[in-house]
């Protein structure tokens, strides 16, 4: 009981990170109906760019407290936004118009260049940083098994709820919100009504980074160790999320990434730790053979 | 030449799709406060021309100016923001937005201003609209999507109103109730409106002028009710004068 309850615990703040990397991939689809697989490369870039926050603020003596955490947080995802943006105008605008498959394509080459962009200019090895928020609550004992509530899960969850609620009314309730979705239901339309589509394109690539940014953050600090490769795996599995929730849903988006989360952690908890990804895919194939338009996907039936 | 310019110039504009040469040297011209239609039969490049007019797709060759201004070239979006409005063909309301937020979307080009006293035009208009609010634009029916299209157009106060087939695949009660509310706006607030029609009795009856478009090429040209008397017209378009 007091296992699998730290397992959630576990299960729940890996899945917000997923679920944060997820609602990139599902809202570039929405809007231009196309896998930016370079996107977990972007969220590895963002934790690249964290860590260089972190150093550089202690260098200045300043990286102490709540506020300089707030602050790595947001030059992260400042930064990363401007990728994401310059990522779109390089590497996909100018293949708008082309064949379905050519900014697929040119988004698996982007992946490629930003790995070994981090690869050469900041080196192959494993950089680790020590642990800045470290301790936590005491949930429950059983026996000599200590269910614990870390701070920095803790943090990981307030963080991803604020900046998920955040998203949700700016989608929802804000003029710019409204243009995209305008965007994700009839492109052509929208720009019938005087919407500037490859300004909202670009808008959503920058607020699609800046999510990612937040996740690349936390997962540099809750996990401490980070290389040019971890886009790659977290990136497929926000993918499997994004796919599990149903593609082009930005509530399933998250929905995938707990459950993924969730799956994962479980796995590794009850049965082996080795085929923890093997557990992840098998869901991305299972999803994909049984429930095609995911959980809270919807079937392609309007555009005909 | 008038000395306040066309609201509308088409100066000999071809355009197409791909390899498709959809419109060849069109030329028209749309007074300010005229409504004017094209007619044609289906695939003549009627829809085409509006899109063009739209910048979407942009012309191969030819001017076009609104109100003496060139905007040949521009995008899209800039187009409309300069007083275009379009209810496009097939309507194109977004299925998953309410009739309330599509008519904001209609009102985006406005930038800063209130949207209200336009809705409330819209509502004047057609009333069927206040009552569907709250609902989903993809689970209203064919006329009230029609007049949805038509309400969003409006909501960015144009100086030029493009219509596409409004008629299409709508009892005829709707549609009288469609054209009336056309008649009537141009005859209160001198709306320019550009008629695209595949229903030439209706359009011809309700259009100060007309154009004929065959293939991609302007056939004829005329006053509405001219055009109507012209046997080539009822052979060709009036089907054996029923409609």
């Amino acid at each position: 009981m007091a296992y699998a309850l730290q397992q959630l615990i576990n299960g729940i703040s890996l899945g917000m990170i997923y679920g944060l990397i997820a609602v990139g991939y599902t809202m570039v689809y929405g809007i231009i109906g196309m896998i930016n697989f370079a996107h977990g490369d972007i969220f590895m870039i963002s934790a690249f760019i964290a860590l260089i926050a972190v150093i550089l603020l202690s260098l200045g003596g300043l990286m102490d407290g709540p506020a300089a955490i707030l602050l790595v947080l947001v030059i992260s995802m400042a930064i990363t936004a401007l990728y994401g943006w310059t990522l779109e105008r390089v590497a996909y605008r100018p293949l708008r118009g082309s064949f379905r498959l050519a900014p697929l394509i040119s988004a698996i080459g982007m992946s490629i260049v930003l790995q070994n962009y981090v690869q050469v200019s900041q080196g192959a090895r494993v950089k680790p940083l020590e642990p800045l928020v470290p301790g936590g609550i005491e949930v429950m004992r059983d026996g000599a098994f200590v269910v614990q509530f870390s701070y920095i899960q803790m943090l990981i969850i307030a963080v991803t709820l604020v900046v998920l609620a955040v998203f949700t009314i700016l989608v929802t309730r804000t003029p710019l919100g409204r243009a995209m979705r305008a965007c994700e239901q009839d492109r052509r339309m929208a720009a019938l009504l005087g919407i500037d589509t490859d300004r909202t394109i670009s808008l959503t690539f920058v607020i699609g980074a800046s999510l990612a940014a937040v996740a690349g953050t936390m997962y540099l600090l809750r996990y401490g160790v980070i290389d040019f490769y971890i886009g790659f795996l977290a990136g497929v599995k926000a993918f499997t999320a994004a796919v599990l929730g149903g593609i082009g849903s930005l509530p399933g988006a998250v929905l995938g990434g707990l459950l993924i989360g969730l799956i994962e952690t479980f796995w590794s908890a009850y049965f082996s730790v080795q085929y923890k990804d093997v557990a992840a895919f098998s869901i991305l194939a299972i999803t994909l053979i049984f429930l095609p338009t995911g959980l809270l996907g919807r079937q392609e039936v309007e555009k005909v | 030449m008038s000395a306040t310019p066309p609201m509308l110039e088409v100066d000999c504009v071809s355009a197409g799709y791909g390899a498709v040469q959809a419109l060849q040297e069109v030329s028209l011209q749309v007074q300010p406060g005229e409504i004017v239609t094209l007619i044609g039969a289906n695939g003549a490049g009627k829809s085409t021309l509006l899109m063009t007019i739209c910048g979407d797709p942009k012309p191969r060759g030819g001017r076009i100016r609104l109100a003496g201004e060139d905007i040949t070239g521009q995008p899209t979006h800039a187009i409309m923001r300069r007083g275009v409005a379009q209810s496009p063909e097939g309507r194109r309301i977004f299925p998953r937005m309410t009739v309330q937020e599509n008519l904001l979307m209609g009102a985006e080009a406005l930038t800063r201003e209130d949207p209200g006293p336009q809705m409330e035009q819209a509502f004047a208009l057609f009333p069927r609209l206040k009552e569907r609010l709250a609902q989903r634009g993809g689970t209203l029916s064919g006329g009230e999507q029609q007049m949805l299209a038509i309400g969003r157009a409006l909501m960015s106060k144009p100086k030029l109103l493009l219509l596409d087939e409004p008629s299409l695949g709508l009892a005829p009660l709707v549609v009288k109730q469609i054209f009336d509310a056309i008649r009537a706006l141009n005859a209160q607030t001198g709306l320019t409106v550009l008629l695209v029609e595949q229903n030439a009795n209706l359009a011809l009856r309700l259009a100060h002028r007309g154009y004929v478009l065959v293939n991609g090429r302007i056939t004829m040209e005329g006053p509405g009710r001219a055009l109507l008397a012209r046997p080539e017209i009822r052979d060709a378009y009036l089907g054996g004068g029923h409609g």
